[in-house]
């Protein structure tokens, strides 16, 4: 190797090493992804093979030494019908197939997890239901679905882990959610994908992949002492929403006890199912969001709240059923996702009944 | 039906330029900047959108060479942002666009259909100065300090985040909007309105369909970016709060606007590319067109269809599941046309008698660097594919090889097609041929590394990247630099050629369309007498009969 100079060599070394062609694959959406992909440039490789062997063997073939006299052919419908309906057909196998996918990426489980992720210029905020709060990272226990709740502050960023291949844009005023199941233990990046400003290509992170143990261990030593709706609670007392939506008789807004997953009417009629977004959109704009038989009345709380306080209140909403304080403790080091799993069906049952009905 | 032809190459040793044609017919710097001719109009065009192509080219060049390595070093965030913003307004909008309509389409409609000019030739020049005074705009907004939003203006960053010099920008594209609006009108009644006696809608060189159908695009999709764009001054200059969710607004609604037009607006840029493949592939196959009604048909198609694709550049931000369904399989459908174009062309090679001349070169080009753009397209349009692929390199390398691998070695073709009918004389054939191969090469080695990049996950629009991507970078920059060569090269031969080029003669490539059949360059009134359309387009057989009459007297 003295001809090469040894600078060089270490520079090709350093390369060679530090050198990926393809993702790690680390949830089991990622194998799913990949199948389709591998599909799919086969397909290509098939069809780009077709052109070039027709391509380079009339090249060969008909060379104007070899062949001075052109044949002229018109066309052939057989020919024409055969090289549209065989693309037509592998293209709707695709659409098919990436439909199926898409479907499944976009549509949660019921038993997911959820984490909310707040971004901002130029950083991720994820909020743990514990409490816990991280920055530019987000850390997650394998074999348990998660979704992702995701909002932004400012502009569209775009959450994506490519070694899980997810990928969700963050939107001003909106909620968007994704989930997957880690498999793998180890540190992938997490980027923004969505160009974002002046320092977009720093708006990246490390999901960091635990073992359930591990994670336990993780959320015990990062907790701030409340959970997310203990936060709200405190929230929901300073903004003095309990001074109208509150259980007496004569509270001038609706109870919010079980109000998340009912049906509501409003008062133009429409009937919605209370989630998520719409808790988020009746907090920061509720003269559009007034529940049948009430004065609208409500002031906005548009730039009052943070969305980091909208997530809060929310999940103070969503957690509120009528033995909620008594399931709550202070102490909510000892949170563990088997907890909340069996908090989940309990809220549905007493949401269930809880149809107002005016 | 099928019949053999043998054409023989004209004798060019007695070829002459003419001494009275469009270039020396008047003199002086106001008989150019005050022209009605469709063919100086198209040169003004040739000289601008050039100009542009190199501010978006240097732009390009920077952002290579600092993405040579992993932390950004060479120039600052706020640099580099700005650079690939000016890189995409000026390619889209000021190059890809309006080059092949504006330059190819203004030279050669009225002589491929026989006319002498086209229908509204001073709507003609005045496309031409809107189209100036649009580009002073993005010069004024470059050197003031330019714009970091990206070729997109994506709300709500473009309306309340940035600080830099959008209104200007966004002025630019709008003004020469209306360029686009008027050559598409132009072009439309020209198609209509002039064809020569006999020349009927099935004997038009399938160029002229290609550019008919751009010529739709232009008219229905520009007036939507128009309004975006007036949207964005307004939001940004009195806050009017259409794009603002603070004040109810919606930031979804200004991408549905933007991609309203700027997905029509790639087959924009495509379709002009597709027409010259058509030509060119007939001529140095001498050979008809296989299967003239599909690919005609095929063009309509995709012009159509392109207008109810708009959200799949929108699957992961929050549209509705089924609507993302719908805009999947629409996405779909318009591959089928191309892919449909693709094989017709291939199979026109089948029994020609083919003649591998420069633009013959950058035709192949053409066909293996479509195919791949295309079929990549295919990975976008698959719905839960595009989740994992969109907003990184894989777009980013799809894009670049429909649009330069694609349309710009169909652009190339086309100009060293038409180049000895623009100026009268023959470029250096053996340096064409070099300049076409070796942007084949510096192409794929520049975008192929970046479809892997893609599906590692590196987004685009990155100043700086995790080092384990440094190694394909440093390859697509390496190809970056042999592209450059293969640019440059045609910058040298072809100003070159225009004094000291070979004397090309009116028909040097054997061609049997009507602009053929008149001398190179032609006379300002295109043809002496108006020519009486009796054949098909294509039609070699009439082509030599004509020869040997124009011998014989």
């Amino acid at each position: 190797m003295n001809y090469i100079s040894p600078v060089l060599w270490q520079f090709l070394r350093k390369w060679l090493t530090h050198f990926a062609l393809f993702p790690p694959e680390a949830s089991k959406m990622a194998s799913q992804m990949d199948a389709l992909f591998f599909f799919l440039v086969l397909v290509s490789l098939v069809g780009l093979t077709v052109v070039v062997l027709i391509v380079v063997g009339s090249s060969m073939a008909y060379h104007h030494r070899r062949h001075p006299q052109a044949v002229q052919i018109e066309g052939s419908t057989l020919l024409e019908a055969t090289w549209t309906i065989i693309p037509l057909g592998l293209f709707l196998v695709m659409f098919v197939w990436g439909a199926l996918l898409y479907f499944r990426v976009y549509t949660p489980p019921a038993n997911a997890m959820n984490i909310y992720v707040v971004g901002k210029q130029w950083m991720w905020k994820a909020e743990h239901p514990g409490g816990q709060h991280e920055i530019d990272a987000l850390h997650v226990p394998i074999g348990r679905p998660i979704q992702l709740t995701l909002i932004s502050q400012d502009v569209f960023h775009s959450f994506s882990i490519p070694a899980f291949r997810v990928k969700r844009e963050a939107i001003p005023g909106r909620y968007t959610s994704v989930w997957f199941e880690a498999t793998q233990v180890g540190t992938y990046h997490l980027f923004c994908t969505q160009y974002c400003g002046t320092n977009h290509s720093q708006m990246i992170g490390e999901v960091v992949v635990m073992t359930p143990d591990d994670y336990q261990k993780w959320l015990a030593g990062s907790t701030s002492g409340d959970s997310l709706a203990q936060d709200g609670e405190r929230l929901f007392a300073s903004l003095s929403c309990n001074a109208c939506h509150n259980p007496t008789a004569a509270a001038r807004g609706p109870n919010l006890v079980g109000v998340y997953g009912s049906h509501l009417t409003l008062t133009s009629g429409q009937t919605i199912t209370v989630d998520e977004a719409y808790l988020r959109s009746a907090i920061l704009d509720p003269s559009e969001h007034v529940t049948q038989g009430y004065a609208p009345i409500m002031p906005t709380y548009q730039g009052q709240v943070s969305e980091e306080g909208v997530i809060a209140l929310v999940e103070y909403i969503k957690n509120l059923n009528s033995d909620y304080r008594i399931q709550q403790t202070l102490n909510t080091t000892g949170f563990s996702p088997n907890i909340e799993e069996k908090q989940a069906p309990a809220g549905k049952a007493t949401a269930a009944p809880g149809e107002v009905k005016q | 039906m099928s019949t053999s032809t043998l054409v023989t190459l004209p004798d060019q040793s007695t070829a002459k330029i003419p001494k009275v044609n469009f270039l020396n017919q008047e003199n002086g710097l106001l008989s150019w900047i005050l022209t009605l001719d469709h063919k100086r109009i198209a040169i003004l065009y040739l000289i601008t959108t050039v100009f542009f192509f190199m501010i978006g080219g240097a732009a390009a060049a920077v952002i290579r060479l600092e993405l040579l390595t992993p932390a950004g070093d060479l120039v600052a965030a706020d640099t580099y942002n700005k650079l690939f913003s000016i890189h995409g307004i000026i390619m889209v909008f000021f190059f890809l666009v309006p080059i092949a309509p504006a330059v190819l389409g203004n030279f050669l409609i009225p002589l491929m259909i026989g006319a002498r000019d086209v229908a509204l030739p001073r709507v003609n020049l005045l496309s031409w100065y809107l189209f100036v005074i649009g580009g002073c705009f993005e010069l004024y907004m470059i050197i003031f300090g330019g714009v970091d939003t990206g070729w997109t203006f994506t709300t709500p960053l473009s309306t309340h985040y940035v600080n830099t010099h959008v209104v200007g920008a966004a002025m630019g594209i709008f003004i020469a909007g209306f360029s686009s609006i008027l050559t598409g009108i132009n072009f439309i009644v020209t198609i209509h309105k002039m064809r020569a006696p006999g020349m009927t809608w099935f004997r038009l060189p399938l160029f002229i369909w290609s550019f008919y159908a751009t010529s739709i695009i232009f008219v229905l999709a520009t007036p939507v970016i128009a309004i975006a764009m007036v949207l964005i001054v307004l939001e940004r200059v009195v806050g009017i709060g259409v794009f603002d969710p603070a004040r109810g607004g919606d930031p979804i609604l200004f991408q549905h606007l933007f991609w309203f037009y700027s997905h029509p607006a790639v087959y924009v840029m495509i379709l002009p590319g597709m027409g010259v493949i058509s030509e060119v592939v007939s001529t140095f196959s001498r050979k008809r067109v296989f299967g003239y009604t599909a690919v005609a048909f095929s063009s309509v198609a995709i012009a159509v269809f392109s207008f109810f694709v708009w959200a799949h550049h929108m699957f992961i931000m929050g549209i509705s599941n089924y609507s993302a369904l719908v805009f999947s399989l629409m996405t779909m459908l318009v591959a089928v046309p191309s892919a449909i174009k693709v094989f017709n062309w291939s199979a026109t090679m089948y029994k020609g008698s083919i003649h591998f001349d420069t633009p013959m070169i950058y035709t192949l080009g053409f066909l293996g660097l479509f195919t791949i753009g295309g079929l990549t397209g295919v990975f976008l349009a698959t719905l839960g594919m595009d989740i994992h692929l969109t907003e990184t390199y894989f777009i980013v390398a799809h894009f670049h090889y429909v649009m330069v691998g694609g349309m710009v070695s169909a652009l190339m073709a086309g100009i060293h097609f038409w180049w000895p009918k623009i100026t009268g004389r023959m470029y250096p054939e053996s340096l064409g041929r070099l300049a076409a191969i070796i942007l084949f090469i510096g192409f794929n080695l520049t975008f192929f590394p970046q479809f892997i990049l893609g599906y590692l996950g590196m987004p685009r629009r990155y100043w700086s990247y995790p080092p384990e991507f440094q190694v394909l970078n440093v390859f697509s920059s390496a190809g970056a630099t042999i592209l450059a060569i293969g640019y440059l090269l045609p910058f040298l031969y072809l100003p070159w050629s225009i004094t000291y080029g070979e004397i090309a003669g009116s028909n040097p490539w054997k061609a049997t369309g009507l602009e053929w059949q008149t001398q190179s360059p032609p006379l300002m009134e295109n043809f002496p007498e108006i020519p009486i359309m009796d054949h098909e387009a294509y039609d070699y057989d009439w082509l030599e009969r004509h020869q040997q009459e124009v011998a014989s007297v």
